[in-house]
């Protein structure tokens, strides 16, 4: 078990078994351990030759080689040079206001829009996946408006909400909400029919069967949803800015793009991947703190 | 070779509910007449059990043994009440559990079910789990529960192990932990659907034992699925051998092996006795079951 070796143990007599499960490392010393582990294997080294090689390849066809097809576009040296600078000739870096203004302004929309979906969509999908009835009610309704493509929205969006804000949030709901919503259901239609017949056994009534077994039982397909949700909120979030907004990161791309300023442009983008890839790794912390079961098993399966 | 087998807790603190002033036991007495399950997948008709009859005395060790696909699971399923049956009926110490006009037994924590793949809820701890029958009955307070939950673990040999979580422990502990979540509700049946069949030779012996022992102090009606003869005779007061599809009775035969019984029983002369006596005809249906191509649904 991986968890055990703290460090300073030493050898452990076999009788001493059960005490030495039942502690584990915790605070500086379980920090320490995974910290030694993961410089031992090759993952950072390898992830970091990764970035190393993704920039190398991005420098040399702009700035190295300047090839025909990529002059237009600005590279990594000059986009890093403006991103820190003091005084940015482009108008945006990590020292203007303006920058955070339309990180807070994306982040605020996600927010709301990803905690609608979520209050809307789980509570949904776990009454579709367990009520037979529910599910013919409503499925065929969702399956009709899944594929719409989101953009298809737009229009529709902006008929029936007032402002830039309102049918913003709408769209990112409502991209998030179908991805929620269908994972959910699948998640209890995943659940092995035998832990009902268990749970029946043992006493419980219908509403604690939906308590101590849909929810729970749900809930490692609710959080693989909620990672694609939350992407998908970004996504459909920028499309939406770009057609519909006044601030934002979606907005910032365009309207660089627009006024022919291509540095902001890049930086907008590359901010899009970061906070994005944060909101997804929050995202999974939570849903590892909710699954200790779920992650503890998967550890001892090496995962 | 001495397997220090631990001691599996009984059904609470009370001394011996089941059992009354002269010992025998007096609860869990099944009788199933003439049940008949016929499944309608598709429009086709599937008769899975027909007109099975057999009797269980209050505190035996029931062992039913036939080939996969027979429709074991499926009696057993009409028993526990997660399907109905199409005509028959079936008591439990003299109460319609279901037959006419109540196709569907209700399920209740008088008959608990131990699963063939197991069915621990892998989001709640082992104590949780145990814990969890009193708990949602409303007859233990969560902390109560919790407390006699550690205590049973702890005297079926797992008290380490009740903060663990089901899959971080051996398949044998699962089983053993879900033997022990049935106890706590001192159920008048326990019905095991081939509990042991993933297991391996030596964990399965270990399981045995446990399982005789927990038998020998709480006198809990048995009703045991299985398609291995050995574990049918080892364990069992008396071996019904059904048919292949549908199921029906073929071949009835009382152990006569004494009680308390342990692993040397089974290299006895008595026991060869009794597995020659009840091969041929399991055998036979092995045979007729191939030949079918039957197939089990889980
Ligand atoms: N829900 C079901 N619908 C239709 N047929 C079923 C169903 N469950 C079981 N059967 C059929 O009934 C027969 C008996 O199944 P089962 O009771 O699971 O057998 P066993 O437990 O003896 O292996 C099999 O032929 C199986 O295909
Ligand atoms: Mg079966």
């Amino acid at each position: 078990m991986a968890t055990m070796a703290t460090p300073g143990s030493g050898t452990t007599p076999a009788s001493d078994l059960p005490t030495r499960l039942r502690t584990k490392p915790t605070g500086f010393a379980l920090f320490w351990h995974q910290t030694k582990t993961s410089l031992a294997s090759p993952t950072p080294y390898l992830t970091a030759f990764g970035i190393f090689l993704w920039f190398f390849t991005y420098w040399l066809l702009c700035e190295g080689l300047q090839l025909p097809r990529f002059v237009k576009i600005p590279g990594p040296v000059t986009i890093f040079s403006e991103w820190f600078s003091m005084n940015p000739t482009q108008g945006i870096s990590i020292f203007t206001a303006e920058y955070y203004h339309h990180i807070a302004v994306s982040c605020r929309r996600i927010a709301i829009a990803f905690f609608l979906a979520t209050a809307i969509g789980v509570p949904l999908g776990l009454l579709m996946g367990w009520s037979k009835k529910f599910h013919d009610y409503s499925f065929p309704i969702l399956e009709t408006l899944r594929p719409i493509p989101i953009l298809a929205w737009v229009p529709l969006a902006i008929l029936m909400f007032k402002g830039y804000e309102t049918p913003v949030i709408f769209l990112a709901t409502l991209a998030s909400l179908f991805v929620t919503t269908l994972n959910t259901m699948l998640g209890v239609q995943s659940i092995d029919e035998a832990y009902f017949r268990a749970a029946g056994c043992l006493g419980a009534k219908k509403w604690d069967v939906f308590r101590h077994v849909v929810v729970p039982g749900a809930l490692p397909y609710i959080f693989t949803g909620l990672q694609i949700s939350i992407g998908v909120a970004w996504f459909s979030l920028v499309a939406a800015e770009m057609v519909s907004g006044d601030f934002g990161l979606g907005y910032l791309i365009l309207s660089s793009y627009v006024n022919g300023v291509t540095v902001p442009m890049v930086i907008g983008m590359l901010t899009l991947g970061f906070v994005g890839w944060f909101t997804s790794i929050i995202v999974r912390m939570i849903g590892n703190r909710l699954m200790q079961w779920h992650v503890r098993a998967l550890a001892l399966q090496g995962r | 070779m001495n397997i220090a087998v631990p001691r599996m807790p009984g059904p609470g603190r009370e001394g011996q509910p089941g059992a009354n002033a002269t010992g025998g036991p007096t609860r869990g007495q099944i009788s199933i007449r003439n049940v008949t399950k016929i499944y309608d997948p598709e429009g086709v008709n599937v008769m899975a059990v027909d007109n099975c009859s057999m009797e269980i005395a209050a505190g035996e060790v029931c062992m039913i043994v036939g080939p996969s696909g027979c429709g074991k699971t499926t009696l057993l399923n009409a028993i526990a009440g997660f399907h109905s049956i199409t005509s028959g009926e079936i008591y439990l110490d003299g109460e319609l559990l279901c037959g006419p006009g109540k196709p569907k037994a209700e399920q209740g924590a008088d008959r608990i079910v131990v699963f063939q793949h197991g069915a621990l809820f892998p989001w709640m701890t082992l104590a949780e789990n145990v814990a969890y029958g009193p708990m949602v009955q409303g007859k233990l307070r969560k902390r109560e529960a919790i407390e006699k939950a550690f205590h049973m673990l702890a005297e079926a040999g797992l008290g380490d192990f009740g903060g663990k979580y089901p899959g971080e422990v051996s398949s044998g502990m699962a089983r053993r932990t879900e033997i022990v979540r049935a106890l706590i509700n001192n159920p008048k049946v326990l019905l095991l659907d081939e509990p042991y069949r993933a297991m391996d030779a030596l964990t399965k012996s270990i399981m045995h034992e446990s399982l005789l022992e927990v038998y020998d102090r709480t006198k809990v009606t048995i009703f045991f699925i299985t398609h291995d003869l050995d574990e049918a005779i080892f364990l069992g007061d008396r071996v019904h051998v059904v048919t292949t599809r549908p199921c029906k009775l073929k071949k009835t035969v009382d152990v006569t092996l004494s009680r308390p019984r342990n692993y040397q029983a089974l290299s006895s002369e008595e026991f060869r006795l009794l597995v020659e006596e009840i091969n041929g005809a399991v055998h036979e249906e092995a045979i007729k079951a191939f030949q079918s191509g039957e197939r089990e649904m889980a």
